[in-house]
Protein backbone atom coordinates (compact mmCIF):
# COMPACT_ATOMS: atom_id res chain seq x y z
CA UNK A 1 0.00 0.00 0.00
CA UNK A 2 0.98 3.66 -0.20
CA UNK A 3 0.90 4.12 3.58
CA UNK A 4 4.09 2.59 4.83
CA UNK A 5 3.22 0.73 8.00
CA UNK A 6 6.13 0.39 10.46
CA UNK A 7 5.07 -3.24 11.00
CA UNK A 8 5.38 -4.02 7.31
CA UNK A 9 8.89 -5.45 7.62
CA UNK A 10 7.75 -7.81 10.33
CA UNK A 11 4.75 -8.95 8.30
CA UNK A 12 6.94 -9.59 5.25
CA UNK A 13 9.42 -11.50 7.39
CA UNK A 14 6.63 -13.66 8.80
CA UNK A 15 5.23 -14.30 5.32
CA UNK A 16 8.65 -15.37 4.00
CA UNK A 17 9.26 -17.59 6.99
CA UNK A 18 5.88 -19.31 6.59
CA UNK A 19 6.45 -19.67 2.86
CA UNK A 20 9.76 -21.37 3.60
CA UNK A 21 8.19 -23.68 6.16
CA UNK A 22 5.36 -24.48 3.75
CA UNK A 23 7.71 -26.15 1.28
CA UNK A 24 7.72 -29.20 3.52
CA UNK A 25 3.95 -29.23 4.09
CA UNK A 26 2.56 -32.79 3.79
CA UNK A 27 -0.08 -31.71 1.23
CA UNK A 28 2.54 -29.90 -0.84
CA UNK A 29 4.20 -26.50 -0.98
CA UNK A 30 1.74 -25.22 -3.62
CA UNK A 31 -1.25 -26.13 -1.50
CA UNK A 32 0.26 -24.30 1.45
CA UNK A 33 1.35 -21.24 -0.52
CA UNK A 34 -2.12 -20.67 -1.99
CA UNK A 35 -3.70 -20.72 1.45
CA UNK A 36 -0.95 -18.62 2.96
CA UNK A 37 -1.37 -15.97 0.30
CA UNK A 38 -5.15 -15.96 0.74
CA UNK A 39 -4.83 -15.60 4.52
CA UNK A 40 -2.52 -12.59 4.21
CA UNK A 41 -4.53 -11.02 1.38
CA UNK A 42 -7.72 -11.23 3.42
CA UNK A 43 -6.20 -8.94 6.06
CA UNK A 44 -4.25 -6.63 3.82
CA UNK A 45 -6.42 -3.58 4.66
CA UNK A 46 -5.92 -3.85 8.41
CA UNK A 47 -4.25 -0.68 9.74
CA UNK A 48 -4.62 -0.91 13.51
CA UNK A 49 -1.12 -1.69 14.90
CA UNK A 50 -2.57 -3.66 17.81
CA UNK A 51 -4.57 -5.86 15.45
CA UNK A 52 -1.55 -6.37 13.19
CA UNK A 53 0.59 -7.36 16.18
CA UNK A 54 -2.07 -9.86 17.20
CA UNK A 55 -2.05 -11.36 13.72
CA UNK A 56 1.76 -11.54 13.66
CA UNK A 57 1.66 -13.42 16.97
CA UNK A 58 -0.87 -15.80 15.48
CA UNK A 59 1.32 -16.33 12.41
CA UNK A 60 4.33 -17.03 14.60
CA UNK A 61 2.28 -19.56 16.51
CA UNK A 62 1.42 -21.30 13.23
CA UNK A 63 5.13 -21.37 12.36
CA UNK A 64 5.98 -23.06 15.66
CA UNK A 65 3.15 -25.54 15.14
CA UNK A 66 4.50 -26.39 11.69
CA UNK A 67 7.98 -27.00 13.10
CA UNK A 68 6.49 -29.29 15.74
CA UNK A 69 4.43 -31.11 13.10
CA UNK A 70 7.46 -31.72 10.89
CA UNK A 71 9.52 -32.96 13.82
CA UNK A 72 6.81 -35.35 14.96
CA UNK A 73 6.25 -36.67 11.48
CA UNK A 74 9.95 -37.42 11.03
CA UNK A 75 10.32 -38.87 14.52
CA UNK A 76 7.37 -41.18 13.98
CA UNK A 77 8.72 -42.33 10.61
CA UNK A 78 12.13 -43.09 12.17
CA UNK A 79 10.56 -44.87 15.12
CA UNK A 80 8.41 -47.00 12.86
CA UNK A 81 11.31 -47.87 10.55
CA UNK A 82 13.94 -48.59 13.14
CA UNK A 83 12.33 -49.35 16.47
CA UNK A 84 9.11 -51.28 15.93
CA UNK A 85 9.09 -54.91 14.96
CA UNK B 1 41.19 -29.60 26.22
CA UNK B 2 40.35 -27.87 22.96
CA UNK B 3 36.62 -27.67 23.64
CA UNK B 4 36.07 -28.45 19.99
CA UNK B 5 33.41 -30.85 18.80
CA UNK B 6 33.41 -32.31 15.32
CA UNK B 7 29.98 -33.29 14.00
CA UNK B 8 29.53 -35.39 10.88
CA UNK B 9 26.56 -34.50 8.69
CA UNK B 10 25.50 -36.65 5.76
CA UNK B 11 23.35 -35.60 2.83
CA UNK B 12 20.85 -38.34 2.08
CA UNK B 13 17.62 -38.77 0.13
CA UNK B 14 14.90 -37.16 2.26
CA UNK B 15 13.16 -39.59 4.60
CA UNK B 16 9.73 -38.83 3.09
CA UNK B 17 10.77 -39.66 -0.49
CA UNK B 18 9.67 -42.96 -2.01
CA UNK B 19 12.93 -44.63 -3.03
CA UNK B 20 13.15 -45.94 -6.59
CA UNK B 21 15.68 -48.55 -7.68
CA UNK B 22 17.37 -47.88 -11.03
CA UNK B 23 16.15 -50.17 -13.83
CA UNK B 24 19.64 -51.71 -14.18
CA UNK B 25 19.77 -52.46 -10.41
CA UNK B 26 23.03 -50.53 -10.06
CA UNK B 27 21.66 -48.31 -7.28
CA UNK B 28 18.79 -45.97 -6.47
CA UNK B 29 17.58 -42.94 -8.40
CA UNK B 30 19.08 -39.76 -6.88
CA UNK B 31 18.71 -37.25 -9.76
CA UNK B 32 15.97 -34.71 -9.16
CA UNK B 33 15.16 -36.31 -5.81
CA UNK B 34 14.80 -34.22 -2.65
CA UNK B 35 17.77 -34.58 -0.32
CA UNK B 36 18.21 -33.44 3.25
CA UNK B 37 20.35 -34.02 6.31
CA UNK B 38 20.28 -37.57 7.67
CA UNK B 39 17.85 -37.43 10.64
CA UNK B 40 20.39 -39.06 12.98
CA UNK B 41 22.95 -36.41 12.00
CA UNK B 42 20.42 -33.71 12.97
CA UNK B 43 20.33 -35.26 16.42
CA UNK B 44 24.15 -35.22 16.55
CA UNK B 45 24.24 -31.52 15.59
CA UNK B 46 21.59 -30.66 18.17
CA UNK B 47 23.56 -32.40 20.90
CA UNK B 48 26.76 -30.55 20.04
CA UNK B 49 24.96 -27.20 19.89
CA UNK B 50 23.31 -27.88 23.24
CA UNK B 51 26.72 -28.63 24.79
CA UNK B 52 27.93 -25.30 23.45
CA UNK B 53 24.88 -23.45 24.78
CA UNK B 54 25.63 -24.94 28.19
CA UNK B 55 29.19 -23.60 27.75
CA UNK B 56 30.62 -27.10 28.18
CA UNK B 57 32.40 -26.83 24.85
CA UNK B 58 33.70 -23.91 22.84
CA UNK B 59 33.20 -24.69 19.18
CA UNK B 60 31.07 -26.90 16.95
CA UNK B 61 32.52 -27.82 13.56
CA UNK B 62 30.23 -29.50 11.02
CA UNK B 63 31.85 -31.80 8.47
CA UNK B 64 30.32 -33.31 5.37
CA UNK B 65 31.91 -35.46 2.66
CA UNK B 66 30.47 -35.37 -0.83
CA UNK B 67 29.94 -33.26 -3.95
CA UNK B 68 29.11 -29.55 -4.06
CA UNK B 69 25.59 -30.16 -2.68
CA UNK B 70 27.06 -31.39 0.61
CA UNK B 71 27.50 -27.68 1.40
CA UNK B 72 23.71 -27.34 1.69
CA UNK B 73 23.79 -29.92 4.45
CA UNK B 74 26.61 -28.05 6.17
CA UNK B 75 24.55 -24.82 5.86
CA UNK B 76 21.70 -26.55 7.65
CA UNK B 77 24.07 -27.54 10.47
CA UNK B 78 25.32 -23.94 10.63
CA UNK B 79 21.73 -22.69 10.79
CA UNK B 80 21.13 -25.06 13.69
CA UNK B 81 24.02 -23.46 15.54
CA UNK B 82 27.30 -25.02 14.39
CA UNK B 83 30.09 -22.41 14.24
CA UNK B 84 31.85 -23.34 11.02
CA UNK B 85 31.92 -26.01 8.37
CA UNK B 86 34.40 -28.23 6.58
CA UNK B 87 33.38 -29.56 3.20
CA UNK B 88 35.48 -32.55 2.20
CA UNK B 89 34.98 -32.63 -1.52
CA UNK B 90 34.43 -36.10 -2.98
CA UNK B 91 32.67 -36.47 -6.31
CA UNK B 92 32.17 -38.76 -9.29
CA UNK B 93 33.24 -42.37 -8.93
CA UNK B 94 34.90 -41.71 -5.57
CA UNK B 95 31.60 -40.44 -4.21
CA UNK B 96 29.69 -43.45 -5.58
CA UNK B 97 32.09 -45.73 -3.71
CA UNK B 98 32.34 -43.58 -0.57
CA UNK B 99 31.51 -45.75 2.43
CA UNK B 100 31.93 -45.79 6.21
CA UNK B 101 35.63 -46.74 6.04
CA UNK B 102 36.56 -43.86 3.74
CA UNK B 103 34.51 -41.36 5.75
CA UNK B 104 36.05 -42.68 8.98
CA UNK B 105 39.55 -42.11 7.63
CA UNK B 106 38.58 -38.54 6.70
CA UNK B 107 36.98 -37.88 10.11
CA UNK B 108 39.95 -39.36 11.95
CA UNK B 109 42.37 -37.16 10.00
CA UNK B 110 40.24 -34.07 10.65
CA UNK B 111 39.87 -34.89 14.34
CA UNK B 112 43.66 -34.89 14.69
CA UNK B 113 44.09 -31.75 12.60
CA UNK B 114 41.40 -29.87 14.53
CA UNK B 115 42.42 -31.36 17.89
CA UNK B 116 38.81 -32.33 18.54
CA UNK B 117 37.78 -33.27 22.03
CA UNK B 118 34.67 -35.05 20.88
CA UNK B 119 33.25 -36.38 17.64
CA UNK B 120 29.47 -36.70 17.56
CA UNK B 121 27.89 -38.62 14.70
CA UNK B 122 24.50 -40.08 13.95
CA UNK B 123 24.44 -43.77 14.78
CA UNK B 124 23.64 -44.55 11.16
CA UNK B 125 22.42 -42.97 7.94
CA UNK B 126 18.98 -43.74 6.58
CA UNK B 127 20.31 -44.43 3.09
CA UNK B 128 22.85 -47.25 3.53
CA UNK B 129 21.94 -48.08 7.17
CA UNK B 130 25.57 -49.08 7.76
CA UNK B 131 25.97 -48.06 11.40
CA UNK B 132 29.76 -48.28 11.13
CA UNK B 133 31.25 -44.81 10.77
CA UNK B 134 31.36 -43.96 14.48
CA UNK B 135 32.84 -47.29 15.45
CA UNK B 136 35.46 -47.23 12.67
CA UNK B 137 36.43 -43.63 13.43
CA UNK B 138 36.99 -44.49 17.10
CA UNK B 139 39.03 -47.53 16.09
CA UNK B 140 41.23 -45.58 13.66
CA UNK B 141 41.91 -42.93 16.31
CA UNK B 142 42.15 -45.49 19.11
CA UNK B 143 39.63 -43.39 21.06
CA UNK B 144 36.88 -44.67 23.36
CA UNK B 145 33.39 -44.82 21.88
CA UNK B 146 29.90 -44.32 23.26
CA UNK B 147 27.50 -45.61 20.64
CA UNK B 148 23.66 -45.46 20.52
CA UNK B 149 23.63 -42.57 22.96
CA UNK B 150 20.31 -41.50 24.43
CA UNK B 151 21.90 -39.19 27.01
CA UNK B 152 25.30 -37.49 27.01
CA UNK B 153 26.89 -35.51 29.82
CA UNK B 154 30.36 -34.05 29.93
CA UNK B 155 32.09 -34.47 33.27
CA UNK B 156 35.48 -32.82 33.17
CA UNK B 157 37.68 -34.79 30.84
CA UNK B 158 35.22 -37.69 30.79
CA UNK B 159 31.91 -38.18 29.08
CA UNK B 160 29.03 -40.17 30.52
CA UNK B 161 26.87 -41.88 27.93
CA UNK B 162 23.55 -43.60 28.48
CA UNK B 163 23.39 -46.23 25.74
CA UNK B 164 20.34 -47.84 24.19
CA UNK B 165 20.99 -51.56 24.18
CA UNK B 166 18.74 -54.55 23.55
CA UNK B 167 16.00 -54.54 26.13
CA UNK B 168 17.46 -51.79 28.30
CA UNK B 169 19.96 -49.06 28.94
CA UNK B 170 23.65 -49.09 29.77
CA UNK B 171 25.56 -46.22 31.39
CA UNK B 172 29.24 -45.88 30.59
CA UNK B 173 31.86 -43.29 31.44
CA UNK B 174 34.67 -42.88 28.95
CA UNK B 175 37.71 -40.65 28.61
CA UNK B 176 37.84 -37.87 26.08
CA UNK B 177 38.75 -37.47 23.33
CA UNK B 178 35.97 -39.84 22.34
CA UNK B 179 33.45 -40.68 19.65
CA UNK B 180 29.74 -40.59 20.46
CA UNK B 181 26.97 -41.76 18.14
CA UNK B 182 23.44 -40.43 18.53
CA UNK B 183 20.35 -42.58 18.88
CA UNK B 184 16.84 -41.35 18.10
CA UNK B 185 15.87 -40.42 21.65
CA UNK B 186 18.96 -38.33 22.46
CA UNK B 187 17.18 -35.01 21.86
CA UNK B 188 14.71 -33.05 19.74
CA UNK B 189 16.61 -31.35 16.91
CA UNK B 190 15.68 -27.72 16.35
CA UNK B 191 14.36 -26.62 13.00
CA UNK B 192 16.72 -24.76 10.69
CA UNK B 193 14.56 -21.67 10.31
CA UNK B 194 14.80 -19.24 7.41
CA UNK B 195 16.27 -16.38 9.48
CA UNK B 196 18.92 -18.77 10.82
CA UNK B 197 19.67 -20.11 7.34
CA UNK B 198 20.23 -16.48 6.30
CA UNK B 199 22.46 -15.77 9.28
CA UNK B 200 24.39 -18.97 8.63
CA UNK B 201 25.46 -17.60 5.24
CA UNK B 202 28.00 -15.46 7.09
CA UNK B 203 29.61 -18.51 8.70
CA UNK B 204 32.67 -20.02 7.07
CA UNK B 205 32.87 -23.29 5.20
CA UNK B 206 36.34 -24.39 4.15
CA UNK B 207 36.80 -26.76 1.28
CA UNK B 208 39.36 -29.58 1.47
CA UNK B 209 40.05 -32.68 -0.56
CA UNK B 210 40.74 -36.11 0.99
CA UNK B 211 44.27 -35.95 -0.43
CA UNK B 212 44.89 -32.69 1.51
CA UNK B 213 44.27 -34.76 4.64
CA UNK B 214 46.47 -37.59 3.43
CA UNK B 215 43.48 -39.87 2.97
CA UNK B 216 43.13 -42.33 0.13
CA UNK B 217 39.42 -42.90 -0.56
CA UNK B 218 39.87 -46.01 -2.71
CA UNK B 219 37.21 -48.57 -1.86
CA UNK B 220 37.58 -52.30 -2.01
CA UNK B 221 33.85 -52.88 -1.97
CA UNK B 222 31.81 -53.38 -5.09
CA UNK B 223 28.03 -53.15 -5.10
CA UNK B 224 26.82 -56.06 -7.20
CA UNK B 225 23.15 -55.15 -7.32
CA UNK B 226 20.41 -53.27 -5.51
CA UNK B 227 16.88 -54.65 -5.35
CA UNK B 228 13.49 -53.47 -4.11
CA UNK B 229 12.26 -55.17 -0.95
CA UNK B 230 10.05 -58.17 -1.83
CA UNK B 231 6.43 -57.26 -2.49
CA UNK B 232 3.98 -58.45 0.12
CA UNK B 233 1.82 -61.22 -1.33
CA UNK B 234 -1.94 -60.70 -1.40
CA UNK B 235 -3.84 -62.51 1.36
CA UNK B 236 -6.76 -64.95 1.02
CA UNK B 237 -10.01 -65.01 2.93
CA UNK B 238 -11.23 -68.30 4.34
CA UNK B 239 -14.81 -69.09 5.39
CA UNK B 240 -14.26 -71.82 7.94
CA UNK B 241 -11.64 -73.31 10.23
CA UNK B 242 -11.51 -76.37 7.92
CA UNK B 243 -10.70 -74.10 5.00
CA UNK B 244 -7.99 -72.42 7.03
CA UNK B 245 -6.41 -75.72 8.02
CA UNK B 246 -6.65 -76.92 4.42
CA UNK B 247 -4.95 -73.77 3.09
CA UNK B 248 -2.20 -74.00 5.70
CA UNK B 249 -1.55 -77.64 4.77
CA UNK B 250 -1.50 -76.69 1.10
CA UNK B 251 1.10 -74.01 1.86
CA UNK B 252 3.12 -76.56 3.82
CA UNK B 253 2.85 -74.53 7.03
CA UNK B 254 1.44 -77.34 9.13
Amino acid sequence: GSMANPLRTEVVRLYKNLLYLGREYPRGGDYFRDRLRAAFAKNRAVQDPEKIKEMIARGEYVARELEALYYLRKYRAMKKRYYEE
Amino acid sequence: MSGRVLVGVKRVIDYAVKIRVKPDNSGVVTDGVKHSMNPFCEIAVEEAVKLKEKKLIKEVVAVSCGPQQAQETIRTALAMGADRGIHVEVSGKDYDALGPLQVSKILAALAKKEEAQLIILGKQAIDDDCNQTGQMTAALLDWPQGTFASEVSLEGDKVKVLREIDGGLETIKINTPAVVTADLRLNTPRYATLPNIMKAKKKKIVNVKPADLGVDVTSRLEILRVDDPPQRQAGVKVETVEDLVGKLKEAGRI
